[in-house]
């Protein structure tokens, strides 16, 4: 890859962010790419087959599911977010068209988003503050585009006291600001 | 001051005191007091000036209706006029004004308006100030507004933040007293999910207030008790200090959270307020009742007030309200007052019972068949005239009043959905109709269930029923269940002076009969004709008496009369927390291009477009003013090389085995000819014909096409796309996503872009690979993936060149420095726009959501071989007249001639007026290159008027340029250059 250009945060930094306010962690994640899978007209049943075969899960709607490499959430229709680890993968649109053939649409999607993982023994304040998902009824795995600050994002219940959050990244200053406000707030 | 009417008993902690100040006068009180009850433990009876004629008021309730005891809290930014001194929770420090009177609360210089109040008679503004008409906006009501009104804003920020938040329940119980605890206990213990909300900083509505026994315990022991058990339950959010305000469609309720009203400022990072959007599955709405007063000559005495907060004072707060107490009732609720009082060993002189007959109560004079017909004291209550069963007429001597007209079941919230309340006879009050919003019902006394042991009951069949709960009902412990006995009694008829109903607004029983004699009949129009029911407490203990009398005097009944609609918020809710962190530097999210960062190293000036940051410009040393910086910048680029951040452009993906024809559609212009690694400009209409918006779209592959839209409609279009892919469409093979910000893309334009890419890119992109118009997937800096698009907006030979966004930042440095040999400048969008603008490409001013493809000279694009969105409607009749506005370049015949955008062209010699409008200037630029101002504009059947003289004329600036009509195409009209 190139060995020139060095890449900078959606922060404007060379180093990925971490913020604690009260019990909560965000952590800036950068070794993450990402990629967006779309059905093409009529092939959900040679998707499903190509997909097995290159372990991406398709979850169900409103489901994150992790897989060995690739992890995934439902986004739309017929459509998901592919996760896997950015060494080695940076490349994933690419490597998925190889795997998925034409029965997808796939599109690179790695540098769209910011991702933000939060911990905290209980996220519900926090959330409850910052978009109307109901997230301490939801269930672990669940996954769902909210708007949090004005700012259409992913939101993914991963597990007991996490959250992963996906927002534009070119307002990436704006969402950890509306992160450590509404944290200010709650705790 | 000592605390003289303080009593014993009470939920105030006595062993801890605050100090306050009302009108500089230093007071203290108690924690659990509010800032009336330590008034009036204090002595203090007159706490406000009315509405109209600055009748000195006092308290007339204990609670959220309060319309009288209006306080301005606080002082600075954080001073908040129209404070409701009955919920106003006492703090240590506490500083409270008194408004709207001058020069201070005792005298009152306004208070003349009371001497002329027969001049200012309901409607008399509308009917006095009615010439000459010019004096009303700059003369009439500027002093009205002066005269009238409430508190005073002071104009400084508020210094606080305000939050929003989203809750998520199976059941919204509304409510804290009994019906509402017993609801939320049902609920609790069954395990579901439960929100329950109270307005006041103490849960346990009117049990707080009462004596009442539930089971063996007093009813505020009970209420902590089952509040306690509450709190231990996981499932269940108690919020204190919440008032459910407004009930929304599908189970949504808006809820205001007062987190720190009741501290001097709120803790470091914490918000005032919260205004919380609870998502219910059901809900419950216990919120109690309102007590009513009962209107005669001069009832609105300080020292006058309802017989339930008398109560309320002695039972919650230990405060008597006066030291000669009287009760003036129509129904048995009145007489625990009197009860109450004495027990606790206040003097209580008499109750006026309107009642006849019945049981007297013992070791109180109890006149029954009586009515209070006046009352006397100038700045606070001293006596009231009782006229008694014989006709007689008798001078009590009382410094305090206690009025029950009977209660008012608090329906608001359940007639939010325009539910009309129906009138139940049997406690003379409205209840709840049958069509309240759907999951919604309604218990205790909201739902006209007046007694301890009924409010307990349907509270707990309400959260049965609401939840769908199956199974043995839980026990309910013993209350009071004591019928309502009630004989209405909206005024006392006696007295020829002005009794009054709705203090709030000063009306009075005389408006509600000039309103019947003017025909102002409906409820609705007695609202707005006397001003009932308006203000702060929206009419809570005014209306119904109000449109009793109507009822009344038009002879129809009260059902018949009828209520006005009961619209949210139930409370006032104050403009900071509805705007919610959404103001001054927060009011939106910004979007950062990939430059962002080395731009404002460089001092960049940025410019706001939508959320997006772009630079401007980039000013050197030396430069004082932007014109030197565009100009630099413009020429730097034409002579060499100049880079421009484009990436807020909006990029669409589009794939799929259909994605050249839906571009067929979605465009006016032809795709599926396109090549791939090959792009074109697109024009895109909407249905009527009118250009939606511009681009290029590049075929990256057989079924892959990345489509470029302007950076306002960039979210639009998708939109757009999305709908036909969708909806219109739905056989078509197409998969869309947003790629905008996947990828940092900037323009390099100029006659040394190639060469200065040369220096990045990998590969060869001489003209044989990428010719004009080309596009392709390429590498630069050894190996990263990139995209080129041969394509100019400029007039330039120029390049767009994208790479994943991380690298953008990068990149650009890397141009910067290894393309130093070129002296390339880095140009921000007003050279953007004056390089379009010096070409004729069209963009915001001209893209104005009026203009057609014919319009811009763009007629041919539009092509008559397919059918796409917007092609047959852009050929109706009006769109393609030959004397419709085309596009134009506009320069000054005098070089030194100043061009305004907006001007319009009118011939030499026209009057300017309208029917002389030639059409106007659309974008207007200095051109360096041509050496002075340049524009663009629609001019009607501007193709023909090529080299003629015409007006530019700006009405509104007062300016006038002679100028000449000329192609747009003012540089380089052949094309030369981008050809490279």
């Amino acid at each position: 890859m190139a060995d020139i250009l060095i890449a900078m945060t959606a922060l404007g930094s060379r180093d990925a962010a971490v913020v604690h306010v009260g019990p909560l962690t965000v952590t800036e994640r950068l070794d993450v790419a990402l990629a967006s899978v779309a059905v093409r007209r009529g092939r959900a049943k040679d998707l499903v087959k190509a997909a097995k075969a290159v372990g991406l899960p398709l979850p169900a709607p409103a489901r994150y599911q992790a897989g060995k490499i690739f992890g995934a959430f439902w986004v739309a229709p017929e459509m998901w977010f592919a996760e896997a680890p950015l060494p080695g993968h940076e490349e994933i649109a690419a490597l998925l068209k190889a795997g998925l053939g034409d029965a997808a649409s796939v599109t690179e999607q790695t540098d769209a988003w910011v991702r933000f993982d939060l911990a905290a023994p209980d996220l519900a304040p926090l959330l409850e503050r910052l978009c109307n998902v109901d997230f301490p009824g939801a269930p672990d795995g669940h996954a769902t585009r909210t708007v949090i600050d004005h700012l259409g994002c992913y939101l993914i219940k991963p597990g007991p006291g996490m959250a992963r959050i996906y927002g534009p990244r070119s307002s990436a200053r704006s969402l950890l600001h509306a992160l450590e406000t509404a944290a200010a707030s709650a705790w | 001051m000592t605390q003289s009417h303080r009593i014993e008993g009470g939920q105030i902690d006595r062993g801890a005191v605050l100090r306050f100040t009302f009108d500089g006068l230093p007071y203290t009180g108690h924690p659990g007091d509010t800032l009336a009850s330590a008034l009036l433990a204090n002595g203090v009876r007159l706490m406000g000036r009315s509405f109209k004629y600055h009748r000195p008021r006092g308290v007339l309730s204990a609670g959220s209706e309060e319309p009288n005891a209006l306080v301005e809290l606080r002082t600075g930014g954080r001073q908040e006029p129209n404070t409701r001194a009955t919920v106003a929770e006492l703090y240590d420090g506490l500083a409270a004004q008194s408004q709207n009177r001058w020069p201070s609360l005792r005298f009152d210089a306004l208070a003349i308006n009371d001497r002329l109040s027969s001049f200012f008679a309901a409607g008399f503004y509308y009917k006095t100030f009615m010439w000459p008409k010019s004096f009303w906006e700059k003369l009439y009501e500027p002093i009205i507004r002066r005269a009238a009104g409430l508190g005073s804003v002071s104009l400084q920020e508020d210094p606080d933040v305000y939050d929003k938040g989203f809750l998520h329940c199976d059941l919204l119980v509304i409510g804290a007293g009994p019906s509402g605890l017993m609801a939320a206990l049902t609920a609790g213990r069954s395990g579901a999910r439960v929100i329950l909300a109270d307005e006041d900083f103490r849960m346990g509505g009117r049990l707080n207030a009462e004596t009442l026994v539930i089971g063996d315990a007093p009813g505020a022991d009970w209420a902590s008790a089952a509040v306690a058990e509450l709190a231990s339950m996981p499932k269940v959010r108690l919020m204190l200090r919440t008032t459910v305000v407004a009930a929304f469609d599908h189970g949504i309720y808006g809820a205001v959270e007062r987190v720190s009203d009741h501290l001097a400022e709120p803790l470091p990072g914490k918000p005032r307020q919260v205004l919380w959007r609870i998502y219910a599955g059901r809900a419950v709405l216990a919120g109690g009742a309102t007590e009513r007063p009962i209107a005669f000559e001069n009832n609105d005495r300080p020292g006058i007030m309802l017989a339930g907060s008398m109560r309320a004072y002695a039972n919650r707060w230990g405060v008597q309200a006066g030291e000669r107490v009287a009760i003036f009732t129509n129904n048995d609720d009145g007489l625990r007052t009197a009860t109450d009082l004495q027990a606790k060993g206040v003097d209580v002189v008499a109750v006026i019972d309107s009642r006849e007959g019945g049981a007297l109560l013992p070791g109180i004079r109890h006149l029954r068949g009586a009515e209070v017909i006046d009352s006397a004291g100038r700045l606070g209550l001293k006596s009231v005239t009782v006229r008694q069963a014989n006709g007689r007429t008798e001078e009590i001597r009382v410094d305090a009043l206690g009025v029950s007209g009977g209660w008012n079941p608090n329906v608001n919230i359940h007639s939010h959905h325009r539910s009309r309340p129906v009138w139940d006879a049997s406690i003379a009050a409205f209840v709840p109709g049958a069509d309240g919003p759907p999951g919604l019902l309604v218990s205790g006394a909201s739902a006209g269930v007046m007694s301890t042991a009924g409010a307990l009951q349907t509270g707990r069949d309400a959260a049965m029923a609401a939840l769908g709960l199956a199974g043995a009902a839980p026990d309910l412990p013993e209350a009071e269940d004591a019928p309502v006995r009630i004989t209405p009694l909206w005024y006392v008829a006696h007295g020829k002076g002005r009794a009054w109903i709705d203090q709030q607004n000063d009306v009075t029983v005389k408006d509600i009969k000039l309103a019947k004699q003017e025909n102002f009949t409906s409820v609705e129009h007695v609202k707005r004709y006397t001003t009932l029911g308006m203000a702060t407490d929206q009419g809570k203990t005014g209306n119904v008496i109000g449109l009793a009398i109507m009822a009344e005097l038009t002879g129809r009944s009260i059902p018949e009369t009828g209520t006005t609609i009961y619209r949210p918020p139930y409370t006032p809710v104050a403009m900071g927390t509805l705007a919610g962190r959404s103001r001054g530097r927060e009011f939106k999210p910004f979007r950062l291009t990939p430059s962002h960062h080395w731009a404002a190293e460089q001092g960049a000036v940025f410019v706001e477009v939508g959320n997006w940051l772009r630079t401007q410009w980039v000013p050197q040393a030396g430069e004082t003013e932007w014109r030197q910086s565009v100009d630099r910048e413009v020429l730097a680029t034409r002579r060499s090389v100049g880079i421009c951040d484009v990436t807020t452009l909006g990029k669409i993906d589009i794939q799929g085995t259909d994605a050249a024809r839906f571009l067929d559609r979605v465009y006016a212009n032809t795709f599926s000819t396109l090549a791939v690694g090959k792009c074109r400009y697109g024009l895109m209409l909407r249905e009527d014909g009118i250009v939606f918006d511009d681009g290029t779209t590049a075929r990256l592959g057989e079924h892959e096409f990345v489509m470029t839209t302007t950076t306002a409609n960039a979210v639009t279009v998708f939109r757009h796309l999305e709908f036909c892919r969708q909806c219109l469409w739905p056989d078509l093979d197409v998969q869309l996503i947003s790629t905008t910000e996947a990828w940092a893309q900037y323009s390099v334009a100029g006659p040394n872009a190639r060469r200065l890419l040369e220096k990045v890119v990998d590969l060869d992109i001489g003209d044989a690979v990428f010719p004009y118009m080309g596009a392709g997937a390429i590498t630069v800096c050894n190996g990263l993936r990139a995209r080129l698009f041969r394509i100019s907006f400029s007039g330039e030979l120029a390049f767009e060149i994208a790479v994943p966004t991380r690298y953008g930042d990068a990149l650009l440095r890397e141009m910067l420095s290894r393309g130093a040999e070129f002296d390339p400048v880095v140009y921000g969008t007003e050279t953007l726009g004056v390089m379009r603008i010096e070409k004729g490409h069209v963009a915001g001013g001209e893209l104005n959501g009026q203009s057609t493809a014919l319009n811009m000279g763009l007629g041919k694009m539009v092509s008559k071989k397919k059918d796409a969105i917007g092609v047959v409607l852009s050929q109706r009749e009006g769109l393609v007249d030959p004397d419709g506005y085309r596009l134009v370049g506009v320069r000054p015949v005098d070089p030194a001639g100043k061009l305004v955008a907006g001007s319009h062209f009118l011939e030499i010699g026209a009057d300017p007026v309208a029917a002389n409008d030639g059409g106007w200037l659309t974008s207007k630029v200095y051109s360096p290159h041509l050496g002075c101002d340049i524009a663009l504009g629609y001019l009607k059947g501007g193709d023909r008027k090529i080299g003629a003289r015409m007006r530019a004329v700006n009405l509104v600036g007062g300016t006038e340029t002679e100028v000449e009509i000329v192609s747009p195409h003012f540089f380089d009209p052949e094309g030369e250059r981008l050809r490279g």
